[in-house]
């Protein structure tokens, strides 16, 4: 009796809610560390991150004008359906990282508990980092996070799949929306994810992920005027450098690389309050301590 | 009113939930007798029909619980915070997956409309447990030091308005923080708490972690007096509260108390009167009017008194009264024949004193336990009715001349819990907002309650906050 | 039947000059915007079942103005509509009529013919609906064209670039005008495009003046914009109509138009109507619906209840 042939998927990008080829037509290869043929992935380009950007300022309206809690059930969601799909990302993690089976499944693990930490934080930031200002007069004075927008998102080379995720959950937890340029070995968890996403209740557009070569798609993102940040931790020191130098022309808000050990070590609320506009509102209250009635 | 278009019946099924015959407590993940072996009925307030018959926990039961706490307490602290809140998440998502039976439960035991129990308090309960789980692994970033640790087993004492809801705020925040709690429910409400044990038997909650112990006063009682008890928290009327102070008096234990309230809606001459209709509408019929931050005392600006009124009385009289089960219900039943007769006492009291009375037309039916809506006007702080909480669905009528006779008029109360301010000018709001001694003040709005936002009461309305980040200052040891 | 729009009544002195109207309008109580749209989404939850269900399907489909206003409008069209507008369901005799037909003025002679015999009423857009940008004269030989025709219904919009600019009484003078030239012959409508409109604030200024002006309907949209007919704004007006007849003694009809495709969505504004104004509204003398693809979602429903199955497009008809 021979052996079943498997069915291969063909990985697409995760645009707008669909899955669309690279305009471009290209593809490139992806291999595991031993340099065995895994699929081959889109080669992404300047046209598609134009597109993505189109797409991800489409949906911020309405992710960012949804309430915290329905952000944090949509997060909790994307978590509910990563569990179901442990098996697949642990195979996927294991191929991509060269990892045991066993150690790609603590990767695994620790995403979906990473999903979940940052869904509970959509209903909280706003208490830890905002608060009412007591200004030296009759006004009340109110402090609050904002999302800043369009977050492009180079995601570590290396972590394929935890890193990318401590990566981007922060940047959508609050409200922004997100372009994700996929680690350029390692970019097959990152497209499945998408899949995940798309099944999650999360609106089309508000993450897009693109896979190909990291260069290539960070300087159009960089340079892209309709792109609020950009977190350069899928860069190297010279083209992180190169990418800050294009983000200053619109004054984009600049996450430089930071280097990490170890992913699964508890984020701080850094990487949530770096694409957070602080909002500072004031109104009359009347009078304070005066006599007569003043309002 | 007779209107040609009349709502036919629309009854919510329940068949949607499956209530046993009796119900033991709950200890160490274990339904279980009490020890005496006594138990109690509970009825359905709109037809006085037998729900259920549940244990009656003793003393005795009481002691077992606190100890099953207190055996649970070293694992379920020592857990990491992520472990924890995917606890409280599961129960959360059962409880959404759950919400339709639950809420028809409720409303049977507790006689408030399925129309509340299925658009409020419902959404309201599982919001708490989802906000609460997110709290479990960032207790380093709430603002009370790098560290917060728990303060062991919590006794919990909750009253039968919102059976469901309360249970919510007591155990959500407890257990997120690392605490072990015993909880009592209402006498009147037992039902939707063991139903809640049900759903932590779902989510594989660890035994012990959660004991339900239904019973009457004196559990209550045994509970807050325990020795092994760190941490008490009461909602209820301010009688038994203070009784509660007296008892944790020269113990170590932390105390919160979520007491009774007068609140003042405050009406001023520029408000949106349609709007402001509404508010005060929600603000005292909401529930029967048995909620402890009711607007249950209407200051109106003496101009817009007769527009006002005569808007108010136009919209009650569109209040539907009748079978809570009924999807178009507005008004369903009071909670029990003790709390019927008090608010009936206290309304003959206020016609006694020479208070205007005055109720739309209402057919109430034959059996249960009903007050039509009602309100009083020519009300004055020094009325019985101004000063007292009545618990129910009755209004009483007051008038101020300035803002700041509105703010005296609405401070002059032992209690501090909620108030109202109904205006067009938002330095007003906040002006007003500023004077005002309550700990929730809503503004153009009425009744609005979010896990996260604290509630809480100056005065003899209590002391200690419940929801929000503030919420979780109850159970750490800071 | 209560006294005509145009009769003296307590308010009269408020339109005297534009000052006077200008500080009547901005001096009306204020609409909280969260309030009114939570009190509407509440009213949507109301149970409609069973015999209210059956009542306010009937009701419903007795309000329809059936309604075509298309470049592609032709005769062929418009008798069809008619058509259908008199005899909704040929399989169900029992179905009532629609109130009125609603088609543009050159239209007007072929829609009377087609419902000729019937309860229906032809009612006509005028005014240079939809945008309503023209001269005044224009506009009035629009409205004439229509009344000659024999509509007995005119749907004027009003002039929404002098109500955003603040010229209140350019609006009444050119309401009060086309009620002029309606005479007796036919009902005015008055369309305010609430979508352009935008506040509450304003919509609630727009049904005052309009009712001061003589509307004997007081009209949401024109059904060509993005933002038409809702809960909350379909409140506000039956509020405001509520309040003025309170006020002056007159009674004055509310037609919600566009966005208005399910019964659901109907039964929601007849609860509306319901527990705002009452009884003495729900007729279709004094409510409307301004729809076209509704119709066939009400008999679909209606069917249903009398058969207790589903029903599906094969069952109702194209107009």
């Amino acid at each position: 009796m021979s052996e079943r042939l498997s069915v291969f998927k063909t990985y697409k990008l995760y645009v707008g809610g669909k899955f669309p080829r690279s305009e471009s037509g290209r593809v490139y290869e992806v291999t595991d560390s031993k340099g065995k043929w895994l699929a081959n992935a889109p080669r992404s380009s300047r046209k598609d991150a134009r597109d993505a950007v189109v797409a991800a300022r489409k949906a911020f309206g309405g992710w960012s004008g949804a309430t915290a809690y329905n952000r944090g059930q949509v997060l909790y969601r994307v978590a509910e359906m990563l569990e179901g799909r442990r098996a697949q990302f642990v195979q996927e993690v294991a191929d991509a990282e060269g990892l045991s089976k066993s150690k790609a499944a603590e990767q695994v693990e620790a995403t979906i508990d990473r999903w979940v930490w940052y869904a509970g934080w959509t209903d909280k930031i706003a208490q830890v980092v905002g608060g009412g200002n007591p200004v030296a007069g009759p006004y009340f004075n109110l402090s609050s996070p904002e999302p800043t927008g369009v977050v492009a998102v180079l995601a570590p080379q290396e972590s394929s799949f935890l890193g990318l995720v401590s990566v981007l959950a922060p940047v959508i937890a609050t409200g922004n929306t997100a372009v994700v340029v996929a680690s350029e070995r390692s970019p097959l968890p990152a497209l499945s994810l998408g899949e995940v996403l798309a099944t999650s209740d999360v609106p089309g557009g508000v993450v897009n992920v693109l896979s190909g070569g990291t260069a290539e798609l960070a300087t159009p993102l960089a340079s892209h005027q309709d792109v609020n940040a950009i977190d350069l931790a899928g860069a190297d020191e010279v083209l992180a450098k190169e990418l800050e130098i294009a983000a200053a022309d619109n004054l984009k808000r600049v996450l430089r690389p930071q280097p990490v050990d170890n992913w699964t070590a508890a984020p701080g609320t850094d990487r949530l309050t770096a694409f957070l506009e602080t909002k500072t509102v004031w109104h009359p209250t009347g009078s304070l301590g005066a006599g007569g009635s003043s309002y | 009113m007779a209107s040609v278009f009349e709502y036919a019946p629309a009854p919510e099924s329940r068949s949607v939930v499956d209530i046993a015959p009796s119900y033991g407590l709950f200890i160490d993940g274990e339904f279980t007798e009490a020890a005496d072996g006594k138990v109690f009925k509970t009825v359905s307030p709109s037809t006085e029909e037998v729900l259920s018959e549940v244990a009656q926990a003793g003393s005795e039961d009481v002691d077992r619980a606190v100890k099953a706490a207190r055996r649970a307490f070293e694992k379920w602290s020592a857990l990491p915070g992520s472990e924890r809140a995917k606890y409280l998440f599961r129960i959360a998502r059962i409880i959404q997956e759950r919400s339709r039976e639950l809420a028809v439960l409720e409303t049977l035991d507790n006689g408030k409309p399925i129309k509340e129990t299925r658009d409020a308090d419902l959404p309201l309960v599982a919001a708490h447990f989802f906000y609460y789980a997110g709290w479990a692994d960032k207790l380093e970033h709430a603002g009370y030091g790098a560290a917060p640790r728990p303060l062991g087993v919590a006794g919990q004492v909750i009253p039968w308005n919102f059976p469901l809801l309360m249970l919510a705020w007591k155990i959500a925040p407890a257990l997120a923080t690392g605490n072990t709690v015993v909880l009592k429910p209402a006498e009147t409400t037992p039902l939707s708490a063991l139903f809640f044990a049900d759903i932590c038997r779902q989510a594989g909650l660890p035994k012990g972690v959660v004991n339900i112990l239904p019973g009457y006063g004196d559990a209550g009682a045994a509970l807050v007096a325990h020795p092994d008890v760190n941490k008490v928290a009461f909602t209820g009327s301010t009688a038994v509260g203070k009784e509660i102070a007296r008892t944790v008096a020269g113990t170590r234990k932390k105390l919160t108390l979520e007491l009774g309230g007068k609140g003042a809606n405050i009406v001023f001459d520029d408000a949106p009167i349609d709007q402001a209709v509404e508010g005060i509408v929600t603000g005292i019929f909401f529930n029967q009017g048995q909620v402890c931050c009711a607007g249950s005392r209407l200051l109106v600006q003496e101009s817009i008194q007769d527009e006002l009124l005569d808007s108010l009385k136009r919209r009650l009289s569109t209040l539907r009264l009748g079978d809570p089960l009924d999807k178009n219900t507005d008004i369903g039943a009071i909670n029990s024949a003790e709390q019927l007769a008090r608010i009936t006492s206290l309304v003959e009291q206020g016609s006694a004193e020479g208070a205007e009375r005055w109720s739309p037309e209402c057919e109430l039916p034959s059996s249960g336990y009903w007050f039509a809506p009602t309100l009083f006007t020519n009300v004055t702080q020094a009325h019985t009715i101004a000063r007292d909480e009545i618990f129910g669905p009755v209004l009483s009528v007051l008038t101020f001349r300035t803002p700041d006779e509105a703010v005296a008029k609405a401070n002059n109360t032992q209690y501090g819990l909620s108030a109202g301010i109904w205006t067009e000018k938002g330095s007003r709001i906040l002006a007003v907002a500023n004077k005002l001694r309550a700990g929730v003040v809503w503004s153009n709005t009425f009744n609005k309650f979010d896990p996260t936002s604290p509630f809480g009461g100056y005065k003899e309305s209590g002391f200690g906050r419940e929801g929000g980040r503030h919420g979780l200052e109850a159970y750490l040891d800071v | 039947m209560p006294t005509t729009a145009s009769a003296a009544h307590p308010l009269t002195d408020v339109t005297s000059s534009d000052s006077t109207l200008r500080r009547f309008l901005h001096g009306l109580p204020g609409v909280d915007a969260v309030g009114l749209e939570a009190r509407a989404a509440s009213l949507g939850t109301r149970s409609i079942k069973t015999t209210a269900k059956a009542y306010a399907i009937d009701l419903a489909i007795s309000m329809v103005d059936l309604t075509t206003l298309e470049g592609a409008d032709t005769p062929g069209k418009v008798r069809a509509l008619g058509a259908k507008a008199v005899r909704p369901d040929p399989t169900d005799r029992s179905t009532p009529s629609t109130a009125a037909v609603c088609v543009y003025p050159d239209m007007v002679a072929t829609a009377k013919e087609a419902v000729a015999g019937s309860s229906v009423k032809v009612a006509s857009v005028a005014t240079a609906f939809p945008a309503g940008r023209a001269a005044l004269d224009v506009k009035l030989a629009d409205v004439r064209d229509a009344v000659a025709a024999g509509a007995d219904e005119v749907d004027m919009v009003i002039d929404r670039g002098a109500f955003l600019s603040g010229n209140y009484m350019k609006v009444y003078d050119e309401i009060v005008a086309v009620r002029e030239t309606c005479g007796t012959a036919a009902r005015l409508k008055v369309i305010f495009e609430t979508g352009e409109l935008s506040t509450y604030d304003n919509i609630r200024r727009a049904s005052w003046l309009g009712m001061l002006a003589g509307a004997d309907f007081i009209k949401t949209s024109t059904g060509k914009v993005a933002v038409n007919a809702t809960p909350a704004n379909t409140l506000l007006m039956l509020e405001a109509v509520r309040d003025f007849r309170a006020a002056t003694g007159v009674q004055v009809g509310v037609k919600p138009a566009g966005g208005i495709r399910t019964t659901k969505d109907a039964v929601k504004f007849l609860v509306l109507v319901n527990e705002t104004v009452g009884s003495d509204w729900l007729d279709n003398h004094w409510f409307r619906f301004g729809a076209s693809s509704l119709l066939n979602d009400l008999l679909m429903q209606r069917q249903k209840l009398a058969t207790g199955r589903y029903s599906g497009p094969d069952y109702v008809t194209v107009d």
